[in-house]
């Protein structure tokens, strides 16, 4: 690992550090959930339901049960050891509350309604192809019109009279826009590895919170939290859709202890469009008013959103409209329309993404209507406090990431008329879209551990899902010690560490940094006092206060050089260099180690942060390029700036951010996962035919993070990415795609068909 | 997948004699996808990767000569290709993925079967599954009344409308390639017009195979001198996806006037579709725009398009129209 290059000590935090788990993946050493194998291990393949809504009338297992290897066949009534979880009235989170095989009916296409599990994957396959399920159909309701709502709808945020502003309002503006059900498509499929021992569980898993998987497992299974352990040490990415346990880790659970052997489970990618999450349907109303010269007088949000027949995920599409503008009258409504679909999932950006689609699409399109660039329409509504709960941001510079994108792509130059500005026989079109997502500090847990090897040992019960998590806990154990990073051991992704947060929500990195500060500081304090009070130290006498650590050495903080006569197990270090190495003082104490524990206080205990307004900001600026001649759009700029405190790793927040564009530019032109109305079943469920961006379609990238550090979020002033650098993007693409090809689409995504309807003919 | 029996044919005559209720499996791209999803359930697979069918030669007759396990990327490649008979390395290249290409032959791209969600469900054509008359005659066919952005509008019945997804046999079809088979009754040559089948009342039966019959060598004539061709792919993403539409066009332009032409169509009919119907509006005509909307006109009068794949029509006038101006322009 290059790391000779990078900046010692604090310099360490907010440069782009090389990831410290990098080359375990690169070659093929990191072992993710089912690539943990044991002796007797059995695999188990789970049936799908081939119908969308109805109940099963019989299943026949006769001839699968005596196919070879078959070891067990279950379904509902022969499903051992699983209960069920209240989600509201339980710890913890789940996706889909309805243990599986718990009844004979059907929600939805792709429910699990059989599993066999068998001595290998083939065997097991092969018999569950050889299932024999009979059903009473019904006609499941996947109506992707959700304007049947028929309940009470939610109201929030409510302020002023909406309704009354509007109709006095000089200007006023009212559009739907709909988002498609999106699949999460993390390269590693969901899938556990169950092992029970005749009292615990030991659940590998790809979950983004191995402490909320025992919580809610303990509670699934029925044996005390301590009994359960869960392990994730690399998860290949989770977008959302791996924050909750899914019923395959009940499945493999239970076979184990009914089997007494370790069971095999993977959701294969077919089923991952059905039974593992998506991001909802939904449906926004969007209405406007403002005056002639664009002050926004109300906003009014109503929205429907998607969900399962049994589970209440909502997509909580008005969460940004509150605080992103400034106007005296808003409010936002929610209505929650039930389909014959799988559970949906957070999926980057919850809410945000598509809400934010919906409201920034309406404010390009009122200054359209106004005749107003719209980058002037926003700054003329900036917010200078969050309206929705009336209290100050804690820190916000969307303006200057307006005016920074705007420089960058060269706003200036664009002309406003449809069509109006070309490129190389191309007609080039730009557009604008803001971008939010909430910050908070949640609880976490770390220990620090000084090691007589001199290395130290950092643990907590987070994990990484590909976002450089592990990297983060290194370089702030090497801010506090000097340490180099090839001695920082960083231990995450088991629920038997210290309690640590769920990697979800952006809240990840905000969380491990106060408790792992603390936890490092305290052992440094630790090993100072002990330093000074060993009769043979060098530093005996001493006042620990006066001493201090760097490079991973106890050093007098005067500069002076340290006794280091009678260090006498140091021959094989370097004596010439100030102070002495840490492990000395260990091995001079005849310690195994000195450990400390830090802990983060969330925000929304702490009585300062509670008067602040915490969310990071941003924007997109969006450069397409048409061919009217054989209708061919492609997206050739994406210019992003972002709020989002201050970066404690540039490189993998960059990452993070390139790849949540392109998330979106998949948002924008091409993700749809489409139920068949006869069966319910997401028809295309795989990579051929729902389609995601390949390299070839991929813009010129530029990301730019303004690092303003936020310290009422913690001292080093950091919030969170993951999900912010997709909320933005699809209505800055749908602004340039109108600019360019004059077709507003406010149903996503933007396909060939919408395109073709462009009055623009020629280049 | 079902079981199978395994058997590595070293020679032509060894191949046709284990032919009997068997697949040749050559790159197996497009089989074993489909084996995996019980839409093919062969009881013996022969492998005839180790026939000496590999070379590209030149004929005598100025011609080209490819072998049926020559690769996709070897003949995307190969130099002659490239300088003689360009639209057909721009097609290869347009479709799949360098690994696919790689693997995949020009004997099984003649075979490529369709893309249609339906087909490809495991369950197609079976009781309680979706109504398949390609896996099963008389099974219906749910994409009639499905979700069908991606089907044909040319060549359809009321029996399937199935997209030929092949890019390489659009160019093909334009070429007017010559497919040599070998099979229990000797050898024999199929033009490649008559090669695939119209779906009609019968669209499990695809393409003009007998039972036994092994595709050896497909023959290109001699490069027609003087003209220029050209491949244009229309999709929805840049690459690794199929045609929405897509067009193969060979021309020669004499004094500003069409002299010889050859148009074939990819994404949106039931088989490559080879256009007479544009050929014989452009044959002598000036190569002007006006030309290429009354082919494109002509090429898509009889298109039938259903719920989801209306635009297609549109798309492949445009897509043939920049087609037409590509290969006529003068350089």
């Amino acid at each position: 690992m290059a790391t000779d290059s990078l900046p010692h000590a604090s310099g360490i935090i907010g440069v782009a550090v090389p990831r410290i788990d990098g080359s375990l993946k690169t070659t093929g050493t990191a072992r993710y959930a089912v690539d943990h194998n044991f002796p007797n291990i059995a695999h188990a393949v789970a049936v799908q339901a081939t119908i969308g809504k109805g109940r099963i009338r019989s299943i026949d297992a006769s001839a699968a049960e005596k196919m070879p290897g078959v070891l067990l066949v279950m379904h509902h009534g022969k499903i051992d050891n699983v209960y069920r979880f209240y989600p509201h009235e339980s710890d913890g989170t789940i996706s889909e509350a309805r243990p599986p095989f718990s009844d004979d009916k059907v929600y939805y296409w792709g429910q699990f309604v059989a599993a066999v599990v068998a001595e290998t994957l083939e065997q097991a396959k092969a018999a569950a192809s050889a299932i024999k399920v009979e059903y009473d159909a019904e006609t499941p309701d996947v109506n992707p019109d959700l304007s049947d709502f028929d309940g009470e709808k939610q109201e929030s945020w409510k302020r002023g009279d909406p309704d009354k502003a509007l109709a006095s309002s000089p200007v006023t503006f009212d559009q739907t826009y709909v988002t498609p059900v999106e699949t999460h498509n993390p390269m590693e499929l969901h899938g556990t590895v169950a092992v029970w021992d005749g009292d615990n569980y030991t659940l590998y898993e790809c979950t983004q919170g191995v402490v909320n998987h025992r919580v809610v497992m303990s509670q699934v299974l029925g044996v005390p939290r301590e009994n359960v352990r869960v392990i994730s040490r690399f998860i290949g990415s989770g977008f959302g859709g791996k924050l909750f346990p899914w019923p395959q880790s009940s499945i493999a659970a239970s076979a184990a202890r009914t089997l007494n052997r370790p069971v095999k489970i993977s959701v294969d990618r077919r089923m991952m469009f059905s039974n593992t999450g998506h991001r909802p349907r939904t449906q926004q109303r969007i209405r406007l008013g403002a005056t002639q010269d664009g002050k926004l007088t109300a906003i009014r949000h109503d929205f429907f959103t998607q969900t399962s027949q049994l589970d209440d995920f909502v997509e909580h599409c008005g969460e940004q409209t509150p605080f992103l503008y400034s106007t005296p009258n808003l409010v936002v409504t929610t209505g929650m329309v039930r389909r014959n679909v799988g559970a949906p999932a957070p999926m980057r950006g919850p809410g945000a993404v598509p809400g934010l689609f919906a409201l920034e699409s309406a404010m390009n399109e009122l200054a359209e209507k106004l005749k107003m660039d719209p980058l002037e329409l926003r700054l003329k509504n900036d917010a200078e406090r969050d309206e929705g709960k009336n209290l100050p941001f804690s820190s916000r510079h969307l303006k200057e990431c307006w005016t920074t994108g705007a420089e960058k792509i060269g706003w200036k130059s664009r002309t406003p008329g449809v069509g109006s500005m070309r490129r190389n026989g191309k007609i080039v079109g730009l557009g604008l879209g803001s971008a939010s997502w909430s910050a908070a500090r949640i609880p976490c847990t770390a220990s620090v551990e000084l090691c007589p090897n001199g290395r130290v040992c950092v643990r907590c019960a987070t994990q990484d899902i590909g976002t450089g998590t592990y990297t983060i806990f290194a370089q702030v154990v090497h801010a506090a010690t000097g340490v180099p990073l090839d001695r920082i051991d960083v231990f995450l992704g088991d629920s038997s560490l210290p309690d640590g947060p769920t990697s979800g929500g952006s809240m990840a990195t905000s969380a491990v940094l106060p408790a792992t500060t603390t936890a490092t500081n305290s052992a440094v304090t630790r090993l100072l006092h002990i330093a000074t009070s060993l009769p043979d130290s060098p530093f005996h006498g001493i006042k620990p206060e006066n001493l201090a650590i760097a490079n991973g050495r106890v050093m007098q903080k005067n500069d002076q050089q340290p006794k280091v006569v009678g260090v006498s197990m140091s021959s094989s270090r370097d004596l010439t260099a100030n102070g002495v190495p840490f492990e000395e003082v260990l091995k001079m104490a005849n310690l195994s180690g000195i450990t400390a524990t830090g802990k983060t206080a969330p925000s929304f205990e702490d009585p300062k942060a509670k008067q602040y307004s915490l969310h990071s900001y941003g924007c997109h600026f969006a450069e397409v390029e048409w061919e009217p001649e054989i209708a061919r759009l492609r997206v050739s700029r994406v210019v992003s700036v972002f709020d989002c405190g201050r970066i404690i790793n540039k490189g993998a927040g960059t990452n993070q951010m390139l790849g949540a564009v392109i998330m979106g530019l998949g948002m924008s032109l091409f993700e749809e996962t489409v139920h068949d109305h006869r069966t319910g079943q997401p028809i295309n469920n795989n990579f051929a035919d729902y389609i995601v961006p390949t390299m070839a379609d991929l813009p010129d990238l530029d990301i730019t993070f303004l690092d303003y550090p936020d310290y009422i979020v913690n001292e080093y002033g950091a919030r969170g990415i993951g999900e912010i650098g997709m909320a933005g993007v699809a209505p800055a693409i749908t602004d340039a795609v109108y600019h360019a090809t004059g077709v507003r689409v406010r149903e996503l995504p933007v396909r060939i068909e919408d395109l073709l309807k462009s009055t623009v003919h020629e280049a | 997948m079902e079981t199978f029996n395994y058997v590595k044919a070293p020679n032509v005559e060894k191949a046709l004699a284990s032919a009997e209720q068997a697949k040749f499996i050559a790159g197996g791209t497009t089989l074993v996808d489909l084996m995996k999803l019980h839409v093919e359930t062969p009881k013996t697979l022969v492998d005839i990767n180790l026939l000496p069918l590999e070379k590209i030669e030149k004929l005598p007759d100025g011609g080209l000569r490819i072998g049926a396990m020559v690769r996709n990327s070897d003949l995307a490649w190969s130099d002659e290709v490239k300088k003689s008979y360009p639209v057909l390395s721009e097609a290869l290249l347009s479709g799949a993925s360098p690994q696919l290409r790689n693997m995949a032959t020009t004997g099984g791209n003649l075979l490529q079967r369709t893309r249609c969600m339906y087909f490809r469900e495991p369950n197609a054509g079976t009781p309680g599954g979706y109504g398949c008359n390609k896996r099963t005659p008389g099974s219906g066919c749910a994409a009639l009344d499905g979700f069908n952005r991606m089907h044909a509008v040319l060549g359809t019945s009321d029996k399937c409308i199935a997209t030929h997804p092949s890019d390489m046999c659009v160019a093909m079809a334009a070429l007017e390639a010559v497919i040599h088979v070998e099979g229990p009754k000797g050898k024999r040559t199929i033009p490649f017009a008559d090669f695939h089948k119209l779906p009609g009342d019968t669209p499990h039966i695809e393409n003009a195979l007998e039972p036994g019959e092994l595709i050896t060598h497909v023959d290109l004539p001699k490069p027609v001198e003087g003209a220029k061709s050209t491949y244009l792919k229309l999709r929805d993403r840049a690459s690794y996806e199929f045609a929405l539409a897509s067009a193969a066009v060979v021309a020669r332009v004499e004094g500003g006037h069409i002299r010889y032409i050859r148009v074939a169509m990819g994404g949106v009919g039931t088989k490559p579709w080879r256009s007479h119907e544009a050929e014989a509006a452009l044959m002598g005509k000036p190569a002007n725009q006006a030309s290429f909307k009354a082919a494109a006109l002509a090429a898509l009068a009889k298109s039938k398009p259903h719920k989801d794949n209306a635009f297609k029509v549109e798309l492949a006038k445009r897509c043939l129209v920049r087609s037409l101006k590509t290969a006529t322009a003068t350089a």
